[in-house]
């Protein structure tokens, strides 16, 4: 898809669209699917994002996200204060991984419920960035879109229940992807689609049999 | 329309920035106001962008910060040898450049590194009252249409095809940004960025240390120089020889030829020199 705005923007703080405020969506997005305050999180950093990223504010910009700011707020700089005034312990080191994208960055995050999440993030130029890892399972999803992440049991016929749910609501999917990490064990479905999801159509889903767990991301304007 | 190409734009007798505009409702599904709305708030940012800069700060390097105060000190004290108009271009060029390094809110434009550019000619304009709120915005889908052709057909970042690739594309689309202002045609624009993007043809990414600072900043002025003179050559009627859309592919092509060391990872042209790794290495120690 074509945004201009992306073309005229984004409106951020600065140095760098990909190593600052791409990074401080990748914050965001850790942030939303953990579903709580962030109280701890161990970050590390690869490729170019560990190379140039202390100069570049990635560090800062990455709990910045974490903390809730947008790319364009102004205390993206002064995050790490914020961070020691809100409870949020943090560390960083250098990831060790195999054919990542040169911007990529490995976020291990507890909430204040003890509530755990793992996320590898790219940003992919421009501000815009993708997710490539969940909780060690491969996905694929930028948030350019609304996206429902659904935990579920692998079994026969759970992808239409969900789907059903969604066609009832009118709403359209854009991208869709299943992964289970063995026959009959816990699956993995991200559904990112053209229209908002409704909090009831969400519940519904969630209420479904099989279904484990389900996250909601909401694409930003 | 799809936006991939300027002689199609050109050639449609609907005007260059109503095109962009409707292709924008029709991709996002939005209302024109509320398309216009989000430019508006866009300029007004860039703007904003202008009015905060603060001359003491450095970026974290410590390479960038006050030059754009010593060009205006200059401007009210020296003898400049550019017009009023072109030394608060370099001014303001260097002052957006100077606050992008020093983690300041600023418009990418199409990129954060080429982000001086566009308001470079733009606001001078504008607070000088040769250009109203209006005219600017719709300026900007004439500047933001043209970014999109060039990233369909070649590419907009360093990473991919070097700086022709970064702070060309600015340099272009501030350059048809100004012709569409001064009310000149889509083909006038349409040879402004081809001038815009010949000039700068080849130039490399090679930002010392990686970071967005030298020669990053100083790459802003050139770009918005080279913008408002391939502006009024296509308003005086000078035509580019090479037609716009071949100049972009070629644009591309240069770009993937580059080495990879021309790139954006700080391994070959300035960010080599032994002044360039010197600065890396204290960067490692910070
Ligand atoms: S040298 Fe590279 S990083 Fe610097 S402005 Fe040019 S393209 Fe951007």
């Amino acid at each position: 898809m074509l945004d201009i705005f992306d073309i005229l923007g984004p409106v951020m703080v600065g140095p760098s669209s990909s190593h600052t405020a791409g990074a401080v969506r990748i914050g965001r997005m850790a942030r939303v699917l953990l579903g709580e305050e962030p109280i701890k999180a161990e970050i590390g950093l690869y490729g170019s994002f560990a190379e140039t990223g202390q100069g570049h504010g990635t560090n800062r910009a990455l709990i910045a996200g974490l903390l809730g700011l947008q790319p364009d707020d102004m205390d993206v700089p002064n995050s790490f204060a914020l961070a020691a005034n809100q409870g949020l312990d943090f560390s960083f080191y250098t990831a060790r991984l195999r054919e990542a994208h040169p911007n990529t960055a490995v976020l291990d995050v507890t909430g204040v419920t003890g509530k755990k999440l793992t996320l590898q993030a790219a940003s992919i130029g421009g501000g815009r960035i993708r997710v490539e890892q969940l909780n060690g399972v491969e996905v694929n999803f930028t948030g350019n879109f609304n996206t429902l992440i659904i935990r579920h049991w692998d079994v026969a016929g759970e992808v239409a229940n969900v789907t059903r749910e969604l066609a009832a609501a009118q709403v359209n999917i854009a991208n869709m992807s299943v992964c289970r990490s063995k026959r009959g064990g816990e699956a993995l479905m991200v559904i990112e689609t053209d229209h908002k999801i409704p909090v009831e159509v969400r519940s519904s889903i969630a209420d479904l049999k099989n279904i484990r767990r389900v996250t909601y991301y909401e694409k930003e304007e | 329309m799809a936006l991939d190409s300027m002689k199609e734009i050109a050639e449609c007798p609907t005007p260059f920035w109503q095109i962009v505009l409707e292709t924008d409702m029709d991709e996002r599904q939005v209302t024109a106001e509320a398309s216009m709305e989000k430019m508006r708030l866009t300029w007004r940012a860039m703007l904003e962008s202008t009015e905060n800069y603060e001359p003491q700060r450095r970026s974290l390097s410590g390479l960038v910060g006050g030059d754009g105060e010593k060009m205006r000190q200059y401007s009210q004290n020296g003898d400049p040898i550019c017009g009023p108009y072109l030394q608060e271009v370099i001014a303001t060029a260097l002052c957006v450049g100077e606050s992008n390094a020093c983690m300041r809110k600023i418009v990418a434009a199409p990129t954060a590194g080429a982000c001086g550019v566009l308001p470079a000619v733009l606001v001078p304009l504008y607070h000088s009252g040769r250009a109203t709120e209006d005219e600017i915005i719709q300026a900007l889908y004439v500047a933001s249409g043209i970014g999109a052709v060039i990233s369909h057909r070649a590419c907009i970042a360093g990473a991919a095809g070097g700086c022709q690739a970064e702070i060309g594309s600015a340099s272009a689309m501030a350059a048809g940004a100004l012709v569409a202002l001064r009310g000149g045609s889509a083909e006038q624009i349409g040879h402004a960025v081809a001038m815009t993007l010949k000039n700068l043809m080849g130039l490399v990414c090679d930002p010392v240390a990686g970071l967005v600072e030298a020669p990053c900043v100083k790459r802003n002025v050139i770009g918005a120089m080279n913008a408002v003179s391939a502006a009024d050559m296509a308003l005086a009627g000078i035509e580019s020889r090479i037609p716009v859309d071949e100049v972009i592919d070629c644009m591309g092509d240069v770009g993937c030829r580059l080495p990879m060391e021309l790139r954006e990872t700080a391994l070959g042209g300035l960010a080599a020199t032994p002044f360039g790794q010197s600065v890396k290495e204290t960067m490692k120690h910070l």
